[in-house]
């Protein structure tokens, strides 16, 4: 067991970004473990824990976040989280949505 | 992006009359009415938009601070207005508090940055202790917004 923190990266998938909802969805999945987890964009870090904290990353479809996480749960957490963003909050898929739009 | 890019002035309110969630959301759409920022024949339906965000999960986000908000195809730009109700209203928030403070938002439906950016700011300032507790005890839509001035020139939160 180590103590020091695991990180991985994820990217905003659905095309609304890191809005209010997301931002629930990621606060709860993230309460769920006993890890301290961390989420950065840059070099800013936030308590994903917060949904004030998260919505201050104002993170738009397409960037890409750390996520820290440390504890005993650490890498559940990374997992869940993971799977949180590929699976694009359950929103529409920004990529696909602008693939297939033509601007006129 | 600060809160003079989409907060309206004329809509602010102080010392809101609403005790309820729909009743807080009518009025605080039909300050926006009365200042002129929203057609008034799309009112209705701007409300019933944001009621319909709502059932999907509240936006009150704890801390006694609520976004309702929604997009809107008549609206050109991002439009929001700031709502204190000294006693607190029940809005099913997320850590199950009352409401005081409320920052509602309408944007257009293209443009998700711009009310990703408003949510930063609006989330940013809150964070600072002090600014939260002064909008929370403002008597009137002048106090509120000399608050945001000041937040907007940085004299709460530092980053």
């Amino acid at each position: 067991m180590s103590s020091s923190p695991l990180t991985r990266t994820v990217t905003v998938r659905n095309a609304q970004g890191l809005h209010a909802r997301p931002a629930d969805m990621l606060v709860r999945l993230a309460n769920r473990f006993r890890s301290d987890v961390q989420l950065g964009k840059a070099d800013q870090w936030v308590d994903a824990k917060s949904i004030l904290s998260v919505l201050t990353l104002g993170a738009t479809c397409g960037t890409e976040l750390s996520v820290s996480a440390e504890g005993a749960d650490a890498e559940d957490a990374l997992q869940a989280i993971g799977e949180l963003f590929e699976g694009g909050f359950d929103e529409p898929n920004g990529v696909e949505d602008a693939e297939s739009t033509v601007d006129s | 992006m600060k809160f003079s890019d989409f907060i309206k002035t004329d809509a602010i309110r102080a010392e809101l009359k609403s005790a309820t969630k729909p009743a807080v959301i009518e009025e605080l759409v039909q300050s926006l009415t009365e200042a002129g920022e929203i057609d008034s024949e799309q009112r209705d339906d701007i409300i019933a938009a944001i009621m319909k965000r709502e059932d999907l999960g509240s936006t009150g986000i704890g801390r006694g601070v609520a976004v309702p908000h929604t997009k809107h195809p008549s609206v050109q730009r991002l439009v929001g207005t700031v709502g204190v109700s000294e006693a607190g209203i029940d809005f099913d928030s997320l850590d199950g508090e009352p409401v005081q403070l409320f920052f509602l938002l309408i944007s257009p439906p293209e443009r998700p940055g711009d009310h990703l950016r408003a949510l930063e700011n609006i989330s940013r300032q809150l964070r600072d202790e002090t600014f939260c507790r002064f909008l929370k005890q403002s008597k009137t839509a002048q106090d509120i917004s000399q608050l945001l001035q000041e937040a907007d020139d940085n004299q709460f939160a530092a980053g």
